[in-house]
């Protein structure tokens, strides 16, 4: 987020675009609530009858796979009205004539074509949040998990610049990350192409740093991504793996194609709190310790880093991971002989330290200082306060960069044979593949099964009532579950979670991902929907 | 501008537009209250904050009153402790006389203003209500309205932190009722279980189901950590007793947010205990596994880990993990394993 979450309450237009917030941010969901309670304006563009779709001063049903289509749209609206901050896109942005030529190929009326909109609603739209300042644009996986993800993202920026939505109170770009740490995990280099901080792997002087710090030769090309893992474990190139914690047999598209590649390696070891369907495929499994059992920190959306602190003991020998972790390092520095010198981290707070001496928007948090109250990053120093909000005066890149990206189906739309259009996403009450949510009997009890949304039109043709088992077919398997005959799904879409392993609904998933991102289209695959003999 | 006055005799100075309550409170003079929480809409409805000010008549509820220049106020006078007395003893003639069994002892505003005041509980004499005891099918939140002082926090907590309107209050019988939308269950009036509503009420009326029984506020030791979930980062208090987690309160100092909670934050906690959880490091033998020593299965992994050293190994790492632990994650990849090959679910 390049602003910070109590900064929603600063907003006077809010647009929610691919994000169910009530029930994915929960709390995050509450701000926005709160917020139109006090007059702001929102505008909520979801293919589904979200639950901020109720209370919104504007709800557009976009076709999944068009926002781009929409978002230049808007922009295209806001030039023609004079709506655009011509100061700020003058001193703080380039690139603005060429990506006008493109948005100016997006009328009111070809866009309405595309995305389903009428030319009416896409005014209103434009004319809140260009006119009706300083507004913010949330989002989440429903722009990031598409074919073209990355550049729906760049659509949403441009956006932002066009109306000089960027900097300052009320008006920012907050891309809602999903799992408790995944902003950490990418942050401290959990990724194959960075190090901690967004340091380059490829980068001659910081990978010069690592193997300094690390006192040992670093390879300098970039890895593989979890859906080139499995790839490369299928035809046999990746032959040990170990998997830290993920489920991915449940959360990555195509399963089938998920389970076959992990079976092709030789070896597999998986760290877990319980036998998940993944850890089931392994030759070892490790028991971890859960969150209330270690020290630590997470850092959250909003780039805030905070204390995790250990309550109780782990069950049994389950064991913390980073303790997990320094004795696999060395014993396998024994095997090797590599002549680096043995992992002896006493705590996590020392290892905070090691991250901050490499990382340059971490080089001031240490644990003292966040006793109390967790910071936001960048940290540069000792005793810098923490960023509520991003880019004040100036971008990562000095100026703002309009990118000019056009529209473009999705990897897989609906025919003759598959004709609905298929989304996933997550329900409030559940997390994730349910390993932990699902051991809660509470919510078990509010949220027993997997059911799919059908639109009371499409469930009519289809002899369909409430709570009929229902079978849907992909290209890639087929899942059983029992209909939510419901208008929170338009025409032709099907909605379902990846919560429930009995219905495994990455079964049917589409693995094609955006070519930069790596993201795989889990917002859009073409599917069949019949009535199941149950 | 700041306001100077005074209060018990001692000059103070207050910022313009703060209650007078709340200037009792900055300036370290404690005042019991009931419906008044610093999060939600001051009420003055249950005038156990009265106050005595010089130059106005009666007594007056210090939560809704502004401060202003020259204000002289009395906080313990006789008159106002007799006025307090007397809103507790009306309260208490409607009230069971449960704190043995109830959930909230220890942890309950009117017990605490009670004892204050040393208030006796008295037999009921007429009429008294009688509401059924967990009457809302909830699986979180235990409602018994027999100990409800109408005080409307549950109200207010559900519409201005929740933004849900699921509580209101209703005229049922001889005296008002809280009820749930058109006294429906909870759930069909739109309730997200978020338990707000519970953390907010000041008495047992609302409480969490699932830590029913399984200790007093008093001897829960108190952890304040980060939730597992999402990536809100909402921070809230472990309750540990006898080495278990057995609930989750709020804690009002979180940074993101204060003491607003979702549903899996606050109650989705029992996986933490649960019987499923892995004890013993397994290893794979015959298709079957087979519990280890650890230093066994630690033995294996590097060993076949060794021979796979480069680019034939990768490594997931975890977005549910630690930074500290992704850090060594990744190290470990490279460093030692020699690979770049690390990743982790950010694209689900
Ligand atoms: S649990 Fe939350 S949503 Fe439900 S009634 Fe209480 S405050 Fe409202
Ligand atoms: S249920 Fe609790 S919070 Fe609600 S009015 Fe009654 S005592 Fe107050
Ligand atoms: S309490 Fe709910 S909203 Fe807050 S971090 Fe946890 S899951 Fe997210």
């Amino acid at each position: 987020m390049t602003n910070n979450i109590a900064d929603i309450d600063n907003c006077k237009t809010m647009l929610v675009i691919g994000s169910n917030t009530t029930e994915q941010h929960p709390v995050i969901g509450t701000r926005i609530r709160r917020a139109v309670r006090k007059g702001a304006k929102l505008i909520v563009a979801d293919p589904r009858g979200i639950d901020l779709a109720n209370i919104a001063t504007l709800h557009i049903r976009q076709r999944p796979g068009t926002d781009i289509a929409l978002l230049n749209g808007l922009a295209h609206i806001i030039l023609k009205e004079g709506l655009e901050d011509k100061e700020f896109i003058a001193n703080r942005t380039e690139g603005f004539d060429e990506w006008r030529k493109t948005v100016e190929q997006y009328t009111p009326a070809r866009v309405s074509e595309i995305t389903g909109i009428s030319v009416d609603d896409l005014f209103t739209a434009a004319r809140l949040y260009g006119g009706n300042k300083p507004s913010t644009i949330f989002y989440a996986m429903g722009i990031t998990q598409h074919t073209v993800g990355h550049n729906n993202v760049l659509a949403i920026a441009n956006l932002a610049m066009l109306t000089g939505n960027l900097g300052k109170p009320g008006a920012g770009v907050d891309p809602l990350r999903g799992q408790n740490n995944v902003q950490g995990a990418c942050d401290v280099g959990g990724l194959p192409n960075f190090y901690t901080g967004y340091q380059r792997v490829a980068d001659d002087a910081a990978r010069a740093k690592f193997e300094k710090a690390w006192d040992v030769k670093l390879p300098p090309t970039p890895g593989l991504t979890v859906g080139e893992m499995l790839q490369a474990a299928h035809d046999r190139k990746v032959k040990a793996m170990w998997i830290i914690g993920e489920n991915v047999a449940m959360s990555d598209p195509d399963s089938r194609h998920v389970v076959e590649s992990l079976n092709t390696l030789d070896f597999l070891v998986v760290t877990e709190l319980f036998m998940t369907e993944t850890a089931q495929l392994a030759d070892v499994v490790l028991p971890a310790a859960s969150f209330a059992e270690k020290d630590g920190t997470f850092t959250n959306t909003e780039r805030r880093v905070q204390r995790v602190r250990k309550a109780v003991n782990p069950p049994g020998e389950a064991r913390a991971d980073w303790q997990i972790l320094c004795d696999v390092a060395n014993h396998v520095s024994r095997i090797t002989n590599h002549g680096a010198a043995e992992w002896s981290y006493n705590s996590p707070s020392e290892i905070m330290d090691e991250i901050a001496s490499l990382t340059p928007s971490y080089a001031g948090i240490s644990f003292a200082r966040i006793e109390t109250k967790g910071l936001q990053w960048p940290v540069p120093t000792q005793d810098h306060p923490g960023t509520p909000i991003l880019h004040t005066e100036k971008f990562s890149r000095g100026k703002g960069l309009f990118s000019a990206v056009e529209h473009q189906e999705p990897a897989e739309t609906p025919d003759q044979t598959y004709p609905f259009t298929l989304t996933t996403g997550r329900i409030l009450q559940h997390y994730h593949t349910g390993a932990m949510t699902r051991r809660v009997p509470g919510l078990e009890t509010l949220a027993p099964e997997e059911r799919v949304e059908v639109n009371p039109d499409d469930a009519a043709r289809l002899g369909l009532n409430d709570g009929d088992w229902v079978r849907v077919t992909s290209r890639r398997g087929a899942v059983e579950s029992r209909a939510w005959v419901t208008d929170r799904v338009g025409h032709g879409l099907v909605f379902m979670t990846f919560h429930y392993a009995e219905a495994l609904t990455n079964a049917l998933t589409n693995t094609a991902v955006d070519p930069i991102a790596k993201i795989p289209e889990l917002k859009v695959c073409a599917v069949k929907v019949e009535r199941a003999s149950r | 501008m700041p306001i100077s006055m005074t209060i018990n005799g001692k000059a103070i100075q207050a910022k313009e537009g703060m209650s007078v309550l709340d200037a009792c409170w900055a300036n370290g003079v404690s005042i019991p209250t009931l419906c008044h929480h610093p999060d939600l809409t001051p009420m003055g409805a249950c005038r156990l904050c009265v106050v005595e000010v010089e130059k106005m008549r009666g007594l007056v509820a210090s939560c809704t009153l502004p401060v202003s220049e020259g204000m002289v106020v009395h906080t313990e006078t006789p008159k106002v402790v007799e006025e307090r007395k007397f809103v507790l003893e009306m309260l208490l003639s409607d009230h069971p006389n449960d704190c043995m069994t109830c959930e909230a002892d220890g942890n309950c505003e009117l017990q605490n203003a009670v004892y204050q005041y040393q208030v006796p509980w008295k037999p009921h004499k007429g009429k008294t209500h009688s509401y059924p005891v967990d009457g809302d099918p909830n699986p979180f939140v235990f409602t018994d309205f027999n100990k409800c002082i109408l005080c409307t926090r549950c109200v207010r907590a559900c519409a201005e932190i929740q933004g849900r309107n699921v509580w209101g209050v209703a005229n049922r019988g001889f005296r008002d009722k809280i009820v749930a939308g058109a006294d429906v269950t909870m759930l069909e009036a739109g309730c997200e279980s978020c338990g707000a509503c519970a953390a907010y009420c000041p008495t047992g009326a609302l409480t969490d189901k699932s830590s029913r029984g399984s200790g007093r506020a008093y001897q829960m030791k108190k952890v304040t950590t980060t939730c597992v979930y999402c990536g809100v980062g909402c921070q809230f208090d472990l309750n540990v007793k006898g080495g278990k987690v057995v609930k989750i309160s709020s804690n009002a100092k979180a940074a993101v947010n204060g003491m607003a909670l979702c549903v899996k934050g606050r109650y989705g906690y029992n996986f933490i205990h649960h019987k499923d959880r892995l004890t013993k490091p397994l290893i794979k033998k015959d298709g079957a596994f087979v519990e280890s020593t650890w230093d066994e299965a630690l033995t294996l992994v590097a060993q076949k880990f060794a021979e796979a050293k480069g680019d034939s190994f990768a490594v997931l790492a975890s977005a549910k993990a630690t930074n500290e632990e992704n850090y060594l994650i990744q190290k470990f990849a490279r460093a030692v394993m020699g690979t770049n090959s690390v990743d982790h679910c950010a694209r689900l």
